[in-house]
Order: C-alpha cells, then structure tokens, then sequence
C-alpha cells in the first residue's frame, strides 16, 4: 500500500502502483503514474488510455487485449492496430502499463 | 530437560531426513552463499506452521516483453526483508533440451550472479526456469541472457514455449524432424510468445511418436505427434533372432496379447500385421525394436485441447488433423497457417481465460471446425455418443451467458437452404 499527493489531493494505490479508488483518476493522476513507469505521455499514450477507459466505463472490466488491439486498429487506423504498436508506446506491455496509467484495476492472472 | 540448540526450521527439518534428496538440505547449502535463501526458508517454515501462503503473485516485464517473468513478493517482508522479492525467470530453452556443456555453464553463471543460484531444468512448460531474482536482479539477468543469446520464454494468455522430445537428433522411432519444427514456430510465431495476445495460454509439445516423451498429450493445447500411414516395417529375421533369444511364448505374452487393437499375429514364427487396424500405438515396435519399425510414409498427427483443471476439469488433447505430411517447408507452412486459423477463431469469440479445449467444449466442435475450415472427420470423435435416444439436427448457434454485451453470436451461421438431418 502506497499513496501520492498531488494539488494537495491523496491518491491511495496499491502494492503495485496502481490506482486503489478508479473514481481518482484525472489527467495530473495519469501524468504522475505515466512517470512511474517511466512513460512520457504523447498524444499516441493518450488515445489508447482514453479508449481503455471508454472501454472501462462501458463494459465495467478491462478489455482482453486482443479486443483492445482492435479496438486501436478501428479507432485509431488499422495500421496502429497491432501488438507491437501497443508494445512500442507501452514497452512493458499495455495490459501492465497502458492500465496502470489509466486507472484500472490491476490485470489479473497468475501464469 | 533438553538442552539442545533448538532449530528455527524444525518443520523443514524433517523434510531433510530419510535416504531421498532434499530440496531443504541443497537450499540450506546454498544459503551460506546466498542470505536471501535462508530467509526464503524461514518463510516456507513459517508457512508450514501456519499453514498459510505468503507469496503474493504480480506482474513484472522486461521491455519490449508482456511476459516471461514469474513475479512473487512476499506478504511478511518485513520479518524475511531479503526474500522480499522472489521471482522466476522462464528462459526459452534449445529444442529437444539438447545443451553443451558451454552453455550449461553459462547459465550457472547467470542464475549465480543474478538470481538465488537455483536453475530449473525443466519446467513443465519446457522453459528453463531460473530462481530467486528480484526487482533490479530480473532486468539484469534478462540483459545478460539476451546478450548471450538466450531469450525469454511466454507466460500470460500467449503462446507458450514450445518442447520437443529429442526425435530424430538421437531416438530410432522419430517420424519426423521434432526439433525443426519446434524452432521453426518458434522463430515464426515468436512475437505472440512474448507478447501476449491471446484469451488464454496456448501450449505446443511435439513427440516424434506416440511414445509422446514430451508429454505432449496432457500438457499442451496442441500436440504434435509422429505417426505413420503404411505398414509397420517387419524385417523377419531379426524377428527369428528375437524368438531365439526370448521364446515364442515371450512374444506372445508380451507383443501379440497386448496390441490394444488385436492386430498382429505370430505365424509360422513370422509377424504378422493387418495394417489397416492398428493404431500406431508403438507398443510392439517397443518391444522388438529390432525387428519392427515405424512405417515409411511418415507424417504427423495433429491433436487440440489438452490442459490442467480450469474451467472444465483436466482433458486430454483429441484428433484434429489425422494425418498430416511435416517434411517440407510448404508443410510447415500449412500447419502455421491452421495455427493463425484457430488463433483468429479463438482470439474472436473466446472468453478470457478460456483455453481452447474449453472453447470447443462450449461452442461444440461443428462450430468450431467451421469457423477454422476444417472438414469433420470420423477420427475426432472422442466417444460415440452415449445416449441412443437423442438424435441431433443440424448443431445450433450456441448462445453463452457471460459473454460480453455486443459480442456476436459464435457463428452467423445461414439456416436457410440447410436441412435439418432428421
Ligand atoms: C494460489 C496460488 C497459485 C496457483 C493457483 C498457481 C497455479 C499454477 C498453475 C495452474 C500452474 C501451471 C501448471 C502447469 O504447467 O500445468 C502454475 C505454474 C507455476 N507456478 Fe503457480 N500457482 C500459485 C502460486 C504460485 C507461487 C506462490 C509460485 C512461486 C513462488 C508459483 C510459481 C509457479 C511457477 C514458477 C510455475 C511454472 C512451473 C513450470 O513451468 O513448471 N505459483 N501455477
Ligand atoms: S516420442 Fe518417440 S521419437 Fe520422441 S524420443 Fe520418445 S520414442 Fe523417440
Ligand atoms: S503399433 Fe500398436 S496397434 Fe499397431 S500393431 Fe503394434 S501394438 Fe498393435
């Protein structure tokens, strides 16, 4: 358990980082957990954390990736709609990176 | 009253007495190198006295990678602060599991000065596991591995490393080059390894033969497996030799009675085969290796849908190919070719975390031959059916609860034009 302040709002987060309270997120909390990860946010970053959070809101779990590659690919041009695009801007993976820095829950599975 | 030092390990203790190895005594060795192990060991004992789990799984990459590290912290870090972290890289390794002794080596050396010294050879996965690494340790093990050539293996909902049995690099029964075609999906198919991209994990084990050294039929998604379509090679006089050596009656007892499909006599002191009922199980080619051999127009077959307990309990891989050619690099490509089929198929319409045995198991294997274009044959039906009173129609379009909103129907399939079989 963690916690980082902001404009002299607390953010809580979990172990890993992540956000612990979804209803948290704003741009200046994406902007903080985006350096976390070392990640500078570019308008590319932004228009898949905005389609994730679309996503979130409209279906209430996180997109399977593959799902979420095309969703890009429709959305945003089908020549961004491919793993190592995602990869690319989210070098450790957007499932683990793109998800933190929009404020989902943390990815579940274990192996 | 005992005056005895007490141990601080005395449930582990026990696991170190007995004639047999124990992992405790070879852990307990290691410790006086490595620190972080003793402690990692008074975690396991207070585990044991309190029967609770204190590793906690989360996740861990290496960039470029959405996978391949298995990440555990520990939930009492404070009480065992150098077990803090205690992860396990999976390391892809050679097919057939053929190494020299350079690279064995190598490995230690790795695993020495970037992780707890503990190598895995192998996983069930197949990879080789290496042990105890943490945070910054995994970056760098992973810099290092690389350079030297070695990447890293899958884990997530993505393909997963490939195994191979040894086959034709040093095993008379292989049917076809297994370590070929392991490294060639490999190399092909190496971007959905690290990056996972699939609703769940997907398993390739390759055998040379039905003897399935790779364990292929159990663990895997997918197996491969050699097998023939001719005769059986039957070369007599090593089967006079073998008859002199061990009497008829051995040959009797122990190939003719136990060929599971009743398909091979001893006649006359001759073997016998009717070809067209045996199973290629490989059980009398076992036996009198000598004398019997595989077939000369070998090939594969191609199985789907084994796994562990997960949604349905644990099953076994069943036919979906019968019986494929894998000598040429054109029958290379068909199987990668099937291989993206499934995927697209699969990645379409499967839920998360559903292997695709299970996906099979709820759409039913209709659909799900039409989706990939496969044409139904005899030899993948499981077991005849069971029940003398259902009479199927056409199968229906399967309309699954769970599935997310807006999702499509499995198949948009045409009824119309279509009789129903009555
Ligand atoms: C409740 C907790 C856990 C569950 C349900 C679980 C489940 C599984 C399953 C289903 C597999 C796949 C086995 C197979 O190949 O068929 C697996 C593999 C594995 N698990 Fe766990 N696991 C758990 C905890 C752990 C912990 C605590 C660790 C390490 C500290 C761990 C490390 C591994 C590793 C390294 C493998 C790969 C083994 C191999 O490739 O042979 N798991 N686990
Ligand atoms: S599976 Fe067959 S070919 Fe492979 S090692 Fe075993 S016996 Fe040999
Ligand atoms: S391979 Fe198996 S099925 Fe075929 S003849 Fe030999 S024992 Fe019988």
């Amino acid at each position: 358990m963690g916690s980082f302040e902001l404009s002299g709002k607390v953010y809580q987060t979990d172990e890993d980082g992540y956000l612990v309270n979804m209803d948290d997120w704003n741009k200046e909390a994406a902007e903080h957990l985006a350096k976390e990860e070392n990640v500078e946010m570019t308008d590319a970053h932004w228009e898949v954390v905005n389609l994730l959070r679309e996503y979130y809101e409209e279906y209430k779990i996180a997109p399977m990736i593959k799902i979420l590659i095309k969703a890009v690919g429709k959305k945003l041009g089908p020549d961004k709609g491919n793993n190592k695009y995602l990869y690319e801007l989210y070098p450790q993976g957007p499932a683990k990176q793109a998800c933190k820095i929009a404020g989902l829950p943390k990815p579940t599975g274990c192996v | 009253m005992a005056k005895e030092k007490e141990s601080k390990t005395p449930m582990l203790d026990e696991l170190e007495t007995g004639p047999w190895p124990s992992f405790v005594k070879d852990l307990k060795q290691l410790a006086k190198r490595k620190p972080e192990l003793e402690q990692a060991l008074g975690q396991l004992e207070d585990s044991y006295q309190t029967n609770t789990n204190h590793w906690l799984g989360t996740v861990l990459n290496l960039d470029g990678y959405g996978g391949g590290v298995i990440a555990r912290y520990s939930d009492v870090q404070d009480k065992f602060p150098l077990a803090a972290q205690f992860h396990t890289i999976r390391i892809i390794e050679p097919s057939g599991w053929l190494y020299n002794t350079a690279a064995l080596r190598q490995l230690c050396d790795i695993s020495e000065k970037h992780s707890a010294g503990i190598l895995q050879f192998h996983g069930m996965t197949g990879d080789i596991l290496m042990l105890g690494s943490n945070n910054e340790k995994t970056y760098t093990a992973g810099e290092e591995l690389m350079e030297n050539g070695w990447d890293i293996g899958g884990s997530g909902p993505a393909l997963r490393t490939l195994a191979c049995c040894v086959g034709p690099a040093y095993c008379e029964m292989s049917c076809f080059d297994t370590l070929g075609l392991t490294k060639f999906i490999t190399d092909t198919y190496i971007s959905e390894l690290h990056r996972p991209e699939l609703p769940y994990k997907y398993k390739f084990k390759i055998s040379g033969c039905a003897n399935d050294c790779a364990n292929s039929i159990q663990r895997s998604d997918m197996p491969i497996m050699g097998t023939w379509r001719d005769k059986i090679q039957v070369n007599q006089k090593e089967v006079a030799k073998f008859i002199k050596e061990n009497g008829e009656n051995y040959v009797v007892d122990n190939v003719i009675t136990r060929c599971p499909t009743k398909c091979i006599k001893l006649e006359k002191k001759k073997i016998k085969i009717d070809d067209s009922n045996c199973v290629k199980c490989m059980h009398c080619i076992n036996v009198m290796h000598k004398a019997l051999a595989p077939g000369k127009d070998k090939g594969v077959t191609i199985l789907l849908g084994g796994k562990r307990t997960l949604k349905i309990g644990d099953t076994m891989s069943s036919v979906l190919v019968p019986f494929m050619k894998m000598e040429t690099r054109e029958d290379w490509d068909k199987l990668i070719q099937l291989v993206r089929r499934i995927w697209d198929f699969w990645g379409e319409h499967g839920l998360d975390h559903e292997r695709v045995g299970e996906f099979i198991d709820r759409v039913g294997l209709g659909t799900f031959l039409d989706g990939i274009g496969v044409e139904p044959d005899p030899q993948m039906v499981k077991h005849p059916r069971s029940n003398p009173y259902i009479k199927f129609e056409e199968y229906t379009q399967p309309r699954i609860a769970g599935e997310p909103k807006e999702s499509p129907n499995v198949v948009d399939k045409e009824v119309e034009g279509k009789e129903a079989a009555v």
